[in-house]
């Protein structure tokens, strides 16, 4: 089935998510459309999938105009996504999540699970890989999970499928298993849309290329083409693909980790047993993929677990047992994983949120009142330094994008004195120019010879910034390796295979 | 997941993730507790006399006799057993395993066979084990059809603090309807539609205008309370004759069945109000987990996005939902004016919706436990109206606490891990 994207434009409130966007995928090809965050992809994929109204433009299917309602018009004409957030019920089993919505039923609405159950295994056998129907879906690995998202599209005869950022959350070898998936997909004759950042990816499998940026469409490429090419089409401007750094000049300052342990609520072991060491002056990246303990080993290191055991040395005194607020005041600095829940208050301004942390005394706090224009004057003073691009420090933080909300965070835990810096993810959602500016304040951080620990599920950023990385599966420490360590020996290690040679612990 | 088949040593680590034992020790020392309480009672009120336990009625095959115990010493004995089964529970926390539900049940039990025993010792009259568990049935009533129009509300994503307005608001419907026409059926049905008119006002504002659905429900409650007051006083009372006296549903003894001692007259001497009420858990316990309507109203309550990707109408399943969940309710609204008395009383649920909301919590979002919880409430009712008659000692203020102490015992402390719907309490949009 031939897709055609004519002039979709999508408006919220001032801000245009797509403007005008054209867009043309074949039968039997892979259509990559690459773009930054915030770019608009997601949007026009929603769009298309009858999630928003397109405020002006058509969707054209084999050459029909389309106007879907809703998701369930899009599926009926052929149109399956697989979403950047699964849309799966996690309380449900595969066989449940499958047959949602084309439920298969005998006599009056009963359902007929022994069809759904062969549906999938006919699917999955389909494609060689194998997934209990009767499973429940929030027990199973992401990677899993993805494969009952596809399923799902495929039990609905989808032809036209969309791919919304679907290597987020895998290993690189369940990466590499997807792409397969998607070729097999394509020779069946599927028009497969591709949403994606990462140019690596779409080197791989694309047949052709639209980069998208600010919501319009600024070029078409070649899969061949170099990748700062691909990189300065997609941020509009050329780009530095490295971070420059000098080699690490370590320094007394250390965080000593041993055998920490932390068990959620109902007893399940999610950091098992982690020991390291970081010196100062030196960035330890923890890789591995989403889930496998690394956010709560960093809330574990700022004292939000109060059950973990082991020990947490920062420069020979005790960490874990601490209040947050303890730990804070011991000089560490936190960027939380999710900056919109855990690290900023939305409604608040930006002013408020830069000293949120520092409310209970002098200098920002006198006698129970807030002192509002030294906090203002911190706040312009933080703003210019970080470069947080605002029309007034009195905007609610909210409505900054998450670049700049970034830069609001980064700014709060930099503006006091530190002994050590864990940044979780500091630059998930975030635009290439800010990645930039935030790769920088870390690799200066560490210069300035403070421990510094980064936990990204980016390999790319991982080797980039790290001088030793770390990589964690199923909650246990796989190994600590160079950073100049081969990506395919980091890959497997995210898939919980340890390197051959162990690299030096220290 | 298939493990990439590379070259290279698997990490030691097992594939399942590890765990901790994280077993509280609330049951044992709960446990303890009440035992502690218990003994407490005993010591301090020492009764003097035996108890005297009546199990048959003069119709049943063959008559049993009355069973007459000394009533301190049983109270004792059970004090004894219950000190007994806590050590089970403490082995069985100290190897880290759960308290087994046996224990747990056998304690109460004991327990309460010892407290009946304290509280009727000495007493004139029989305390009369039939009147016990039949008036726990019916008084159960409203509170599982509350709390099954509870779980089929809370199911599909809308918080149903209504329940008490759409009892009290189907007690008055039916109460007018029933007195009016003299028939049970029409106020009964005529309940029903009242408790979903209460049902859809709950739906219009937290479906379509999402308001805070806690906030409705509240308001709604007020707002019955106000009204049904306001109509009793004004109409009702200067016409009882024609609008507030109702015929009740009669009592349909099941023959041969009926007879059987104890379990006859208490299951199968009731009104067909009571019979429906297996009847209606079973059909929504098969309706929410073995159907379409139920999967798909199950997953707008956990998943709505999910749902609406697949094309499911999300506003229109809760709606539908809604409004099924208040036609039960309202059967349970009639259980007052048609099936217990015959007319109408201001006010005169009582807090029952709110046990039934107790009960759906303490049943787990299910219908069949949320059911069983029904009944448990049902008894702790009861319980008060029987030691009033056999002359307790314990003031009858406390008595009267009774039922919502043991539902806020069994809220708290005893429901374990649960996990109500994901999406409840969240309106759906589609932005």
């Amino acid at each position: 089935m031939r897709l055609e994207l004519r002039g979709i434009t999508k408006r919220f409130g001032a801000l245009v998510a797509n403007d005008h966007i054209d867009l043309v995928v074949e039968p039997g090809e892979i259509h990559c459309l690459l773009g930054e965050n915030g770019a608009g992809k997601s949007t026009l994929m929603n769009v298309l999938y009858g999630l928003y109204d397109a405020d002006e433009g058509e969707i054209l299917l084999d050459g029909e105009v389309q106007d879907f309602e809703g998701p369930g018009d899009a599926m009926n004409a052929g149109i399956g996504m697989v979403h950047q957030h699964f849309m799966l019920v996690p309380v449900f089993s595969v066989a449940e999540n499958v047959m949602l919505g084309h439920e298969t039923t005998h006599g009056p609405g009963i359902l007929d699970l022994s069809a759904a159950r062969e549906t999938v295994r006919s699917t999955a056998d389909r494609f060689g890989f194998h997934v209990d129907p009767d499973a429940v879906v929030e027990d199973l690995p992401v990677g899993v999970q993805q494969r009952v998202e596809i399923i799902k599209a495929l039990s609905r005869d989808a032809q036209v499928l969309v791919f919304d950022e679907p290597t987020a959350v895998l290993t690189p070898q369940e990466t590499d298993e997807l792409m397969a998936i998607m070729r097999q997909l394509k020779d069946e004759g599927k028009a497969i849309v591709f949403i994606t950042h990462k140019l690596r990816e779409v080197r791989e499998v694309a047949d052709r290329i639209t980069v998208v940026r600010h919501g319009k469409v600024v070029g078409e490429a070649d899969p061949t083409a170099p990748d700062n090419e691909l990189a300065s089409l997609m941020v509009g401007r050329a780009v530095q693909l490295t971070v420059d750094k000098q080699a690490a000049r370590h320094t007394d300052n250390e965080l000593a980790v041993s055998h920490l342990q932390v068990a959620t609520p109902n007893g399940q072991v999610v950091v098992d047993d982690v020991s390291f060491t970081v010196r100062g002056g030196e960035i330890l990246v923890i890789a591995g993929v989403q889930g496998n303990g690394q956010t709560e080993l960093t809330e574990a290191l700022i004292g939000l677990h109060p059950d973990a055991r082991g020990s947490i040395l920062l420069d020979g005194s005790e960490l874990r047992g601490r209040s947050v607020r303890k730990v804070l005041d011991a000089g560490v600095g936190f960027v939380p994983e999710d900056r919109s829940t855990d690290g900023l208050v939305g409604e608040f301004s930006i002013a408020e949120n830069l000293i949120l942390d520092r409310t209970d005394g002098a200098p920002f706090v006198r006698a129970g009142s807030l002192q509002l224009g030294l906090r203002d004057e911190f706040a312009r003073e933080k703003v210019d330094e970080f470069d947080v691009r605002t029309t007034g420090i009195d905007l609610p933080v909210g409505r900054l994008s998450g670049g700049n909300q970034q830069k609001v965070v980064l700014a709060r835990e930099m503006s006091r004195e530190l002994r050590l810096l864990v940044a979780a993810q500091p630059t998930r959602g975030v635009d290439v120019g800010s990645i930039e500016f935030i790769h920088q304040r870390i690799v200066e951080t560490r210069d300035a010879g403070i421990p510094v620990i980064v936990v990204s599920t980016e390999l790319d950023e991982a080797v980039a910034l790290a001088d030793r990385i770390m990589v964690m599966y199923r909650g246990r420490v796989v190994g600590i390796v160079p950073a100049d360590t081969p990506r395919d020996v980091l890959g497997l290690m995210m898939a919980g295979v340890a390197p051959e040679t162990e690299g030096d612990a220290a | 997941m298939t493990a990439p088949a590379v070259d290279g040593t698997p990490a030691a680590t097992p594939d399942a993730p590890r765990t901790v034992s994280t077993v509280s020790w609330k049951t044992p020392i709960a446990l303890g507790v009440v035992l502690a309480l218990y003994a407490l009672l005993l010591l301090l009120a020492p009764r003097e006399g035996d108890a005297r336990f009546s199990l048959s009625t003069p119709t049943d095959f063959f008559q049993l006799p009355v069973y007459v115990i000394p009533g301190m010493a049983t109270a004792w004995l059970c004090a004894a057993i219950g000190a007994v089964l806590v050590v089970p529970s403490v082995l069985a926390t100290r190897r880290a395993r759960r308290t087994p539900l046996w224990v747990t049940g056998v304690f109460a039990a004991v327990l309460l066979f010892g407290f009946l025993a304290w509280a009727a010792a000495g007493s004139a009259r029989d305390l009369s084990v039939v009147g016990l568990l039949g008036g726990a049935v019916a008084l159960s009533v409203p509170l599982v059809y509350g709390s099954l129009s509870g779980v089929i509300g809370e199911r599909s994503g809308t918080i149903n603090i209504a329940i008490e307005s759409q009892l009290l608001a189907g007690a008055f419907t039916a109460a007018v309807a029933g007195s009016l026409t003299n028939s049970p059926w029409v106020g009964l049905v005529a309940a029903m539609l009242a408790s979903a008119l209460v049902s859809l006002v709950l739906a219009v504002f937290t479906i379509t205008y999402r308001v805070n659905q806690i906030i409705v429900g509240v308001v709604l409650n007020v707002l019955v309370i106000g009204l049904t007051s306001f109509f009793y006083s004004l109409v009702l009372v200067p016409n009882t004759e024609t609008l507030n006296s109702t015929t009740r549903f009669e009592r349909i003894p099941i023959p041969f069945l009926e007879r059987i001692p104890v379990i006859g007259p208490v299951l199968f001497d009731q009104t067909i109000v009571v019979y429906l009420m297996p009847v209606i858990v079973f059909g929504v316990w098969y309706g929410l987990f073995r159907t379409r309507w139920g999967l798909r109203l199950r997953a707008v309550g956990e998943h709505p996005r999910a749902a609406d990707t697949v094309g499911i109408e999300v506003l229109r399943t809760r709606y539908r939902a809604l409004l099924i969940a208040g036609l039960v309710g309202g059967m349970g609204g009639a259980f007052y004016t048609v099936v217990s008395i015959n007319q109408f009383g201001r006010e005169m649920t009582a807090g029952a919706g709110f046990i039934a909301l107790a009960a759906m919590i303490f049943g787990k979002w299910n219908p069949v436990r949320a059911a069983l919880a029904g009944l448990l409430f049902g008894f702790a009712t009861n319980l008060q109206n029987v030691l009033s008659v056999v002359g307790s000692p314990v003031p009858s203020q406390f008595m009267l606490m009774l039922p919502y102490v043991v539902t806020l015992f069994a809220v708290a402390g005893l429901v374990g891990r649960s996990r109500p719907p994901a999406a409840l309490a969240t309106p759906y949009t589609k932005e």
